[in-house]
């Protein structure tokens, strides 16, 4: 309880404070975790390896909720950058490092397994600080995720081969899960046949009977069962967690439930995530640091170097725009949090030495804490260099690659017709629908419907409203789709914001709510017929054309006249009545107007 | 069995005396369908495909329109823009229309006078004219004299009649010259 009020107290203080000063969430947490760690203020125990652990658990539904973010027909577009890029990243960092290694006289094995362990950088820090700067789009974001994506699958594989290099011989990884090579293997392809199998057939199914139950707290459950179920089936057979949560969400990113589960683990993953990185900051040796701080310093320098020299290399190698190349190199020059894991699995396995793997703990800490930094040294610096050639570069960029632009909250009739004809013209619409029976349907025919409530402001956030141009409000339920319209008012302001209104009176509340356009659901339609009706009755079309159209032109103004009114007045009591006078003085100035609105023959005189 | 297509754009047919009248008597002629444009297209969204293929049963095409600000009603003009277009009526391939005679029947507010240099307009009709004239030329058309109504709101029910007369005759002939 203690604890968790520490960990609660410093980020809420200390984050918001990096935020104000520019510096990102990611580094407040790093200041945080320094703060209130054994070796400042010692707020905490020295238990802080066993919080990390815990912790780690966020890093895990991160690659959840990326994997959400992506489709596999996505993910195999990346297939280049990803094997390319993020193979050769980890080969030549993995080289330079053992290089260096034997340059300074340690043995081979030592210095290829540090240089394995270095190669790898933080996933949590990246995406995280690239997702705060909105990065994660552009050319730099995609490339840095196809090497992190690549490293997390390094990790198994450099799992089963660091107890080859210990100085000691010990007991086989491979023999204390009981089982031979080729055995291990076929069990881990059956886990993920599992995990991809299961997915797209039976979690449908079974989120539609969670979701008709309409408890919210049930869902969240199910959301959390299944990632953490994924992640211990994956500890089970010797996977990372990660990379299986990861699959996972990839095979989900289809589903209908996406954006619903997105809201639901999006929170934990946050605070987990915070707390990680709080006991990233806490667990920072600085007694080593004290002992010798230039050591540990050049330690941390040179780390840095030489991942930003490969990097940058590789960036020019594949031929990433000059501006994208830097941010890139700057995001990825760090060790990363495996690092930690693989340090204390090869001291276990006496792979390392206790005097080799502490101090780079320390470093590698340090090079975390200072990544924030140089992403901030990269945007203020670095980058303004090249913002007139940037410029020149990303003018063709700018139609939105997939992002939302229209998130539409209802796919009841009306919904469906604003999507379809939304889509067929080649905008990028995100449906939100609560009907979980109507989706099953619609999904049959091919739309692309997410299962949620969107008066909840979670579930708005993972349909994109952050980027999104503007939101339609087609729900039935007026008191519902104010709701939304209210949220978006406080959270997003700069979403345009459509409205179906049922009547007059659903109208005027969505104007006052501050809705920017609205149109009566059977307006239209209504004068629709009503034109071919005049014309079957003999009147000439264009003529019942332009009565029909005189008549929209008139009631909307009236309509919004009314809307005048009603602010003055305040008067709603007699509603009702009002509105029938009103339409009296419609139908009445109707005739003067429309004599008013026919126009004059021409070239008489 | 159209042989003689009136392209008829009013977009105030019930309230003309004149161009409804002619409309009317040339409705009568098995030979000639009238093709009222605002009738068909209230909202603008002319159907190319169909005007073209009422054009392919046609030899003569007429133009019945009042004049407004010298050119024709903005739904005719619409109606040019869209179905004559590169590759049916001139460009390459674009012969649907060669040989296929134009005529302009046109009415106008003002009497005769006021087309004149020294009228209220300034210039003879013939020269307004001229865009219709170079459209038929372009599309390899033959440009037939115009048949004119002037001052159509001022005729009474006789002059109308002979008017409409007159019309029926020219289209007969017109007809029977194929």
């Amino acid at each position: 309880m203690y604890q968790a009020f520490i960990f609660l107290l410093a980020a809420v203080v200390s984050v918001p404070i990096a935020k104000r000063l520019g510096l990102g969430s990611v580094l407040g947490y790093l200041l945080a975790g320094t703060i209130i760690g054994p070796y400042a203020l010692g707020l905490v125990g020295h238990n802080v390896e066993g919080i990390m652990h815990f912790a780690e658990f966020g890093v895990v539904m991160m690659l959840f909720l990326v994997g959400l973010e992506l489709r596999p027909a996505l993910l195999w577009q990346m297939r280049l950058p990803i094997l390319g890029l993020g193979g050769l990243q980890v080969v030549l960092t993995t080289v330079l490092f053992s290089a260096i290694g034997l340059l300074l006289g340690f043995a081979w094995q030592t210095s290829l397994a540090v240089g394995l362990i270095l190669a790898l950088s933080s996933t949590a820090i990246v995406l995280q600080s690239m997702n705060e700067k909105g990065l994660m789009n552009t050319e730099a974001g995609q490339n840095a995720f196809a090497v992190l994506l690549f490293q997390d699958i390094a990790v198994i594989p450099m799992l089963a081969l660091l107890p080859l290099l210990a100085m000691t011989p010990s007991s086989d990884v491979a023999s204390s899960i009981g089982l031979s090579g080729w055995q291990h293997g076929l069990v881990v392809l059956c886990a993920i046949s599992a995990i991809i199998i299961g997915g797209r057939l039976l979690l449908r199914p079974l989120f539609r009977i969670i979701a008709s139950t309409k408890l919210r707290e049930i869902f969240t459950a199910t959301a959390l069962l299944l990632v953490i179920g994924i992640a211990l089936l994956m500890d089970l057979v010797g996977l990372s967690a990660a990379l299986g949560t990861f699959i996972a969400g990839v095979v989900l990113a289809d589903n209908e439930y996406r954006h619903e589960l997105e809201a639901e683990i999006e929170p934990f993953k946050g605070l987990l995530l915070g707390l990680f990185f709080i006991s990233v900051g806490a667990s920072i040796n600085f007694d080593l640091l004290m002992q010798e701080p230039l050591v540990i310093l050049g330690l941390v320098l040179a780390l840095i170097l030489v991942k930003f020299t490969v990097l940058i290399a590789l960036a020019k190698l594949f031929k990433l725009q000059t501006s994208q190349q830097w941010t890139f190199t700057f995001a990825l020059a760090q060790g990363g949090e495996f690092c930690f894991v693989l340090f204390s699995f090869t001291s276990q396995h006496h792979i390392l030495p206790e005097h080799v793997t502490a101090p780079l703990v320390v470093v590698v800490a340090l090079s975390m804490a200072f990544t924030p930094l140089l992403m901030i040294i990269n945007e203020r610096w670095v980058q303004p260099m090249f913002v007139s050639q940037q410029d020149n570069d990303q003018l063709p960029d700018t139609i939105d690659d997939g992002v939302t632009q229209v998130i539409i909250a209802g796919f009841g009739r009306f919904g469906q017709i604003v999507d379809r004809s939304l889509t067929l013209n080649g905008f990028s619409t995100t449906v939100l629908e609560h009907n979980a029976a109507q989706i099953e349907y619609l999904r049959k025919f091919g739309h692309k419907v997410f299962y949620g409530d969107a008066s909840r402001q979670e579930l708005l956030h993972a349909a994109g409203a952050d980027t999104a141009k503007l939101l339609v409000v087609a729900i039935d339920d007026h008191e519902k789709a104010l709701e939304i319209v209210r949220i978006c008012k406080v959270h997003y302001p700069h979403l345009k914001l459509f409205a179906r209104a049922s009547g007059r009176i659903q109208a005027h509340e969505f104007h006052k709510a501050g809705v920017d356009v609205f149109v009566r659901e059977t307006f239209h339609s209504a004068l629709n017929l009503s034109e071919q009706v005049m014309t079957s009755l003999g009147l000439h079309a264009y003529d019942a054309h332009r009565a029909i159209r005189n008549f929209r032109k008139l009631d909307e103004r009236h309509v919004r006249d009314i809307i005048k009114l009603e602010g003055d007045t305040k008067d709603y009591v007699s509603m009702s009545q009002k509105n029938r006078k009103e339409l009296e003085e419609v139908l009445k100035s109707d005739i003067n107007d429309i004599e008013e609105l026919e126009d004059m023959q021409w070239g008489e005189k | 069995m159209t042989k003689i297509l009136i392209i008829y754009a009013h977009p105030n047919p019930q309230k003309s005396r004149l161009n409804k009248q002619l409309a009317f008597a040339a409705r009568t002629l098995d030979f000639v369908t009238v093709h009222d444009l605002y009738q068909h297209y209230p909202d603008f969204d002319i159907d190319v495909a169909h005007e073209q293929a009422l054009l392919d049963k046609a030899d003569v095409v007429v133009f019945q329109h009042p004049i407004y600000w010298y050119s024709c009603p903005s739904l005719m003009k619409e109606w040019l823009d869209l179905v004559l277009h590169n590759g049916y009526a001139y460009g390459k391939g674009g012969d649907q229309l060669t040989g296929k005679r134009w005529l302009s029947a046109i009415s106008t507010g003002a009497d005769q006078s006021a087309y004149k240099s020294d009228g209220s307009h300034g210039h003879e009709l013939d020269q307004f004219l001229l865009p219709f004239k170079q459209t038929a030329h372009y599309c390899a058309m033959t440009f037939l004299p115009p048949f004119i109504s002037h001052q159509a709101r001022q005729l009474n029910d006789a002059g109308i009649q002979q008017q409409a007369q007159q019309y029926k005759t020219l289209l007969n002939n017109l007809y029977v010259q194929l």
